[in-house]
């Protein structure tokens, strides 16, 4: 298979042009841009069309019209310009339209830097838009899951009519790692029977989410309440490193995810049994992979990008049976390995395990 | 010889058909419909000349015209 | 006897939920008689905006998608990109396309987006109560200009089909009106005109086209004919305010 040096937000690009996708709409943004960029250059040859949208709000509600003639459809952007998308968002989610939006994460809030940063979260996570709807969110850790994982979020959208969110950040998105262009994975077969497209031989379709009564409003939301709980129980996703007898464990995701393995390998070093959760699903949080650990697991500490965000959601995961702590870097900085250690090793008073 | 056809389940009582039949046979009838309308009636169909004016300007669609 | 003016199959049998006498049924029928005309009904994929104009989704009898408030054309865009040889047209209000949509607007007349836009302009923001619009005329009365619209404060009324006509990539731009058997003729001509212009892809076309709110306005459905005539239609160009050559050879 092909391996190449590229870009992690390049590979983004070239994933989705060996997913099908032939359709993007976007808005240059720091540290984004090489993937509008990289389509820009490299579409035309498979037929596919890049608009550079007079804004992002047009950015997504093109890709929302895409969406609704069953076309795979893309955005990217970053920060502020993720924002500015939340309303096309909730209603892509509630006309339950796939598409994939990648949000190349810089630090906020306001302009802010562009710096690797984990502050979008909470937005990816819980909604981001108005209403009560949810986005299946990606976080790959290095180049070639930002290849895999966007082929398979195209997969993902097209079987849960959902939106799918990518959120990486701007070190990924900058980094060149080699990548292994492995094949498109056989796609799902995909219902059309909603789409829009004329309506020859048919009734017509609507593709639309207003619910003229109080009655169909509640239909509604109970029906993706129960399209979000099969989610949640079928496409949960998480690596897990060294926690087969792991008395300590790190949870974290994307860079920082990949930043505690090496803390982990230097924990062990040191006699200390320190394991690795490492969400690749963030929304669904996987809730399942803390089952095994939950209940003799001394002590956890989540390593974020941010004020402190996923926390809330690895306590819901163990219920609070032992105590969570956090480490963070914010503003764009990113914490080495040995500072994660030593923050561990303080919050648990651990330093006295011998070196082995 | 023409026929103006007054279709009851759409007709808002709006009167602009009224207004603008040259022959002023529309009127507002006292019959209602679903919706509770009093709908428009056509009093004397032998003076329709079938021109059709009405049908344009009902913003509801619910004049169809036979000449 | 044939009969000589039907209900044209553009359009649903679902009665229009509009206040009596509102002319958004005439526009929407005019529209469903260029598609039934054209042959192009079941080619055709509509966008519905968020206010009155967004029920329209139920009327015609071609698919639909409804846009969030303003994103009309960029939604229509996306539908365009991706089936470029379907009917796409987009149905908006004032304050849909003049105000919180404008950018998309602007940018799709510019890119000359193969796509129909038909702007209903009753100077008012009709579903929400009758607030002010960017159209509301100078000194007209509304719920949030209760003492009429004060131009140091809010500015005059905006004349959007001109600011379009400006724009290289729009290829057909007409100001119509509803208020009259003759006029309704010529909105009509107007509306096929852009229709032909994306089947012959030379561009984008907008037609405006001033219609009333008797309900938000406080008139009759007569009345409110004759207060367009006499103070709308003094203060918005009317006609074909942009045709180009190739517009004209169609």
């Amino acid at each position: 298979m092909e391996k190449v040096l590229l870009k992690g937000n390049e590979i983004i690009g070239e994933a989705a042009i060996r997913s099908g996708c032939r359709l993007f709409f976007g808005y240059p943004i720091t540290p984004s841009t090489e993937v509008v960029e990289y389509l820009s250059k490299h579409f035309p040859k498979h037929g596919g069309t890049v608009l550079q949208a007079e804004d992002e709000i047009g950015a997504i509600n093109m890709c929302y019209g895409a969406a609704t003639t069953g076309s795979r459809v893309m955005t990217a952007s970053s920060g502020p310009g993720i924002s500015l998308k939340q309303e096309g968002l909730s209603f892509s989610a509630a006309a339950e339209l796939p598409m994939v939006i990648v949000n190349v994460n810089r630090c906020g809030p306001g302009l802010g830097g562009l710096g690797p940063a984990q502050s979008d979260y909470f937005q990816s996570v819980k909604g981001g838009g108005h209403g009560d709807y949810r986005l299946i969110v990606l976080a790959p850790s290095k180049a070639q899951e930002l290849y895999d994982y966007t082929m398979e979020a195209f997969d993902l959208a097209d079987k849960h009519r959902n939106p799918v969110l990518i959120l990486t950040d701007g070190f990924l998105g900058q980094t060149m790692e080699p990548v292994v262009l492995k094949d498109r994975p056989k796609a799902p077969e995909i219902d059309r029977s909603w789409t829009v497209g004329g309506c020859k031989g048919r009734e017509k379709r609507i593709v639309a989410s207003y619910s003229l009564t109080n009655e169909i409003g509640e239909a509604n939301n109970l029906r993706w309440e129960a399209k979000y709980k099969d989610i949640q129980e079928k496409e949960q996703r998480w690596e897990e490193f060294h926690t087969e007898d792991a008395e300590y464990l790190l949870v974290s995701y994307g860079t920082t995810g990949r930043i505690c393995k090496s803390t982990v390998l230097n924990a062990r070093k040191k006699g200390i049994k320190l394991g690795l959760i490492r969400p690749i699903t963030l929304w669904p949080f996987p809730e399942k992979a803390f089952v095994p650990h939950k209940d003799r697991v001394k002590g956890i500490v989540t390593v974020e990008l941010n004020t402190g965000q996923m926390i809330e959601d690895v306590k819901l995961a163990v219920e609070c049976k032992m105590p969570v702590e956090l480490y963070r870097r914010q503003g764009g900085m990113l914490p080495t390995e040995h500072e994660i250690l030593d923050y561990l090793e303080d919050r648990f008073n651990l330093s006295a395990v011998e070196e082995v | 010889m023409a026929k103006v056809d007054i279709l009851e389940k759409y007709c808002k009582s709006c009167g602009l058909c009224i207004e603008v039949c040259p022959k002023k046979i529309l009127e507002i009838g006292d019959k209602t419909n679903a919706k509770g309308y009093f709908t428009v009636i056509c009093k004397d169909q032998d003076k329709c000349i079938g021109c059709a004016l009405c049908a344009t300007v009902c913003p509801d669609v619910a004049i169809e015209v036979y000449k | 006897m044939e009969k000589v003016f039907a209900r044209t199959k553009g359009l649903t049998d679902v009665s229009f939920s509009f206040c009596p006498g509102c002319t958004h049924g005439t526009i929407m029928r005019l529209i469903a008689e260029v598609l039934e005309e054209l042959d192009i009904i079941e080619e055709t994929i509509g966008i519905s905006p968020v206010g009155c104009a967004g029920f329209c989704q139920d009327f015609f009898s071609c698919d639909f998608v409804g846009a969030p408030h303003g994103r009309a054309q960029a939604v229509g865009i996306g539908v365009k990109r991706a089936l470029p040889d379907k009917n796409v047209f987009t149905y908006q209000g004032d304050g849909d396309i003049a105000a919180i949509g404008t950018q998309h607007a602007i940018h799709a007349a510019a890119r000359g987006e193969k796509i129909t836009s038909i702007m209903v302009n009753n100077a008012i923001y009709g579903m929400t109560g009758g607030q002010m619009a960017p159209t509301t005329l100078e000194g007209m009365k509304t719920s949030t200009s209760p003492y009429g619209r004060n131009v140091s404060v809010d500015g005059l009324p905006m004349d959007f089909p001109k600011l379009i006509a400006n724009l290289e990539g729009a290829v057909y731009v007409a100001s119509v009106s509803v208020d009259s058997p003759k006029n309704i003729a010529q909105a009509k001509k107007a509306i096929k005109k852009a229709f032909q212009v994306q089947q012959a892809g030379l561009g984008f076309a907008l037609v405006s086209v001033l219609s009333t709110c008797p309900t938000n306005w406080g008139l009759s459905p007569v009345d409110s004919l004759k207060w367009l005539r006499e103070n709308m239609m003094p203060v918005y160009e009317m006609g074909e305010l942009k045709v180009t050559e190739e517009v004209k050879s169609l």
